[in-house]
């Protein structure tokens, strides 16, 4: 028996080894294989004679730009009331949970579909970034939601009551002492779910309409993000362009992600000070 | 709406609480002298502290808390509906057992009440900042590093950060829960002093487990024992001649 | 004085309204989905027919005589998520495993941090990585036919790609059963091996599980990264090798594709999708339940 464990160990560690080889191959191979298909117009043309990611990048941008304004207030004013005037517990409480648990379990070609019905057909708009970044803001809204709720029952109980032992109104607690104290936690969570937007790709198929080789006039006009860039390429045959793409989205990401838990230190540092 | 002007003597009468079923404090009666230090005494769990967060309307915050009877400051009735409780907060400052500064700077913390409400010149703002923290005897250790972090400072200077904090509010009522339980000596001993200082001004209500503090400090002393008022005097006399046995047994040692 | 007061009763009411407001918008968005996907979906399957649609065969939308059955894609969509989920599961869970105990400590905070980042990568870069790598490896070196789209090529890009997420979710669940136990079985003269498969293993089950589910969720969800490596034709799945379509596909292919009646034969598959993640969810949320009821128990002896 003892022989049969150990060897288990060891192939266990084979399985670890596995796995960091397979995703260090795919990150690996998309730099090695795109890097030098990236080109001057591919990033910055104008996509008269040749492809270029410019009109995708902008369109990211605006993507980022529509769902977090949207998400973050909703998202951080949703857990606020989750824990600073339910106690997080209740049945509003509950229900709202369970809410956003199902929603975040919601395939993103399903939010697709919805996006399409609702904001492209029923309201009209036809493929728009406008239509795209609402149908991300609910997709990333549950995160959102839950990592600030997290955030706010680590700020210490004692911090409420000292401001409200001070005379401070609820709204002003909330303001002044715990979002500050939990301001760390709040922005590694919403940089995240930009990474997430930033990544998303099939919401979009169905929302903004894939036109890849024009930046959008207004925000009710069609158009494309990175992600969507990349599968454009890839399936209508601009291997070269699709590869070059991928090394943007991907650095891209990987900065965002990198970022996230970074600048939530930082602000956790200038908040506390080196006391904590 | 009622003010808090005049006098700020403090009365209870008919006090009963409970959490939930739970009989916390049982008819309580007592009337606490303006200007002066009283002590609230008695083993963990008596009520004690419970009673004090009354005066600032502290057990709000708590579910399931249910408070009866009528509790006055200064004459004006505290639960009263024309009694804002932020006004009431204002007014009756509150020192917690464990210093919590806010996550910010010195300067911010102490200024934090007068902004809440309304001081918005800097150098009024100044100016209150400094008194306040004279007032709390910690100006000089911290005058040179105001926009430093209140979390850097070591626990004793933390917690009389907080008086501070409590006194540029200009309350007229100061509530101590255990303000020096988590300190060591020294700190409690410069606190103390501090408190013969304030209550010149202040009338100050200190929950104590600390026996030699309450004689050290307390012009009066009460001792609650399971949800009772057992028995409220002067400290001298409390402490040389109980009338009751069961406070003589808790001074003396015999229990709690 | 008074006028502030005024002013902030005025703020804090309006405010407590905002916050309540917002809590309840994840409520009315899910109400909302769920309604304008069954109203605009259930009747097309009601007029299709329930057996006729969801056991039908023949998905033919631009036909003359056209017909909807989408029975080939919830086969192909099981067939991947099950070969998907198996491959992912059992390397993440030894990969979780050997973080775990069988690791150089200093090891563990670098690999495990570089595992959060993977899971960072966007679908469409695992399907472009399927598209350019996976799928001819297969279609040269592995498959029968000379086809490289199909289950297998999809079940390998989705292995790959949920693989941080089993990782982080199981070395979470193992993190979360107490020490002593670990410490118990040693004492009693076990060997680390023995005391991490029989004790810790064990104990972390239900946490475990729910992982499982949650990847189980991703696979049949995942949309970018399946199109690009599974051919796409709506045929009956008879071979690892051969191009199919899943439930995702069929909506995102069909897409290009939208007219009046094929339309409604897309939000149909979607509500289809979306009763499957339903019943994901609630498993999900009874699992978590379970598992964190058995933690609360633990912590109180």
């Amino acid at each position: 028996m003892r022989k049969l464990y150990s060897s288990l160990k060891y192939v266990c560690i084979f399985a670890l080894v596995i796995s960091l080889i397979a995703l260090v191959a795919v990150i690996a191979y998309v730099l090695i294989n795109g890097v030098d298909k990236l080109s001057v117009d591919l990033l910055f043309g104008d996509y008269k004679d040749t492809p270029s990611i410019l009109p995708a990048f902008i369109g990211t941008l605006q993507l980022v730009g529509i769902a977090a304004v949207i998400a973050v207030p909703i998202g951080v004013a949703s857990a606020i009331f989750l824990v600073e005037y339910t106690n997080n517990k209740g049945k509003l409480v509950k229900t709202v949970q369970i809410a956003t648990e199902t929603l975040a379990g919601i395939p993103s070609i399903v939010y697709g579909l919805f996006g399409y019905l609702i904001f492209v057909v029923a309201f009209g708009w036809g493929y728009s970034m406008l239509a795209g970044g609402i149908t991300l803001a609910i997709m990333i809204l549950p995160t959102i939601v839950r990592s600030t709720q997290e955030s706010l029952l680590s700020v210490q109980g004692g911090l409420r009551e000292g401001a409200y032992a001070l005379g401070t109104s609820k709204v002003r607690t909330i303001f002044k002492i715990v979002l500050p104290s939990a301001s760390g936690g709040i922005v590694t969570a919403i940089i995240l779910a930009i990474g997430r937007v930033v990544s998303e790709s099939a919401v979009l198929i169905l929302t903004i309409g894939m036109v890849v080789n024009k930046v959008p006039e207004t925000l009710m006009s069609s158009g494309t993000s990175l992600a969507l860039d990349i599968y454009y390429f890839a399936s209508h045959g601009y291997p070269d362009e699709a590869a070059g793409a991928a090394v943007v989205l991907l650095i891209f990401v990987m900065i965002l992600n990198l970022l996230a838990g970074f600048i939530g230190n930082l602000i956790r540092k200038s908040t506390y000070g080196d006391a904590k | 709406m009622n003010e808090f002007i005049g006098s700020m003597d403090i009365t209870a009468k008919g006090c009963n609480l409970y959490y939930g079923d739970f009989h916390a404090l049982k008819d309580i009666n007592i009337e606490i002298p303006e200007k002066q230090v009283t002590a609230l005494i008695g083993p963990s769990g008596c009520g004690k502290s419970t009673f004090l967060k009354i005066f600032n309307r502290m057990n709000d915050l708590v579910e399931g808390c249910r408070i009866e009877g009528e509790y006055r400051i200064g004459g004006v009735d505290i639960f009263d509906k024309e009694t804002d409780v932020n006004v009431l907060r204002k007014n009756v400052g509150m020192v917690f057992q464990k210093p919590n500064p806010f996550p910010m700077s010195i300067y911010d913390n102490i200024a934090f009440a007068p902004r809440t409400f309304g001081i918005k010149k800097k150098r009024e703002l100044d100016e209150i900042v400094e008194k306040s923290l004279r007032r709390a005897s910690i100006w000089d250790e911290v005058k040179d590093r105001l926009r430093g972090n209140a979390l850097g400072m070591s626990g004793g200077q933390q917690q009389r950060l907080c008086i501070a904090r409590s006194l540029a509010a200009s309350p007229k009522v100061l509530l101590m829960d255990e303000p020096t339980s988590a300190l060591d000596p020294i700190s409690t001993g410069k606190i103390e002093e501090l408190m013969e200082e304030l209550k010149k001004d202040l009338t100050i209500v200190i929950v104590t487990h600390n026996m030699q503090q309450a004689t050290r400090i307390a012009d009066k002393t009460a001792f609650f024992l399971l949800g009772e008022l057992v028995e409220y005097g002067n400290t001298d006399d409390i402490f040389s001649s109980p009338v009751d046995r069961r406070t003589e047994r808790y001074i003396t040692g015999r229990f709690g | 004085m008074k006028n502030l007061y005024g002013f902030w009763g005025a703020r804090e009411k309006v405010m407590g309204g905002v916050f309540l407001f917002s809590a309840i918008f994840s409520i009315l968005a899910l109400g909302t989905i769920t309604v304008f996907l069954f109203v605009s979906g259930v009747p097309f399957i009601a007029k299709t027919g329930f057996a006729k649609f969801i056991f039908g065969s023949d998905w033919a939308p631009l036909a003359d005589n056209s017909s909807y059955g989408i029975f080939p894609m919830i086969v192909a969509s099981l067939y991947v998520t099950a070969l998907s989920v198996i491959i992912g599961i059992s390397i993440g869970l030894l990969t979780a495993i050997a973080l775990y105990k069988f690791c150089p400590r200093k090891l563990v905070a670098p690999v495990k941090q570089m595992i959060g980042l993977l899971a960072g990568i966007p679908s469409v870069i695992f399907g472009l990585f399927g598209m350019t790598v996976i799928v001819p490896f297969v279609r040269d070196y592995v498959s029968p036919t000379g086809v490289g789209y199909g289950i297998l090529s999809a079940s390998l890009v989705l292995g790959i790609m949920i693989l941080p997420t089993v990782v982080s979710v199981s070395l979470d669940s193992l993190n979360s059963v107490s020490n002593t136990f670990y410490e118990g079985a040693l004492a009693l003269g076990a060997t680390r091996e023995q005391a991490t498969f029989k004790i810790m293993l064990p104990a972390a089950k239900s946490g475990i599980l729910a992982g499982v589910v949650l990847a189980i969720g991703r696979a049949i969800g995942e949309t970018m990264a399946v199109i690009m490596v599974i051919g796409g034709s709506p045929e009956m799945p008879e071979s690892l090798f051969q191009s199919v379509r899943t439930l995702t596909a069929n909506i995102a292919m069909g897409a290009l594709e939208l007219q009046d009646d094929a339309l409604s034969a897309l939000i149909a598959t979607g509500v289809v999708l979306f009763v499957f993640t339903l019943i994901l969810n609630i498993s999900f949320s009874l699992l978590k339940k379970d598992s964190s009821d058995k933690e609360r128990r633990g912590a109180k002896k």
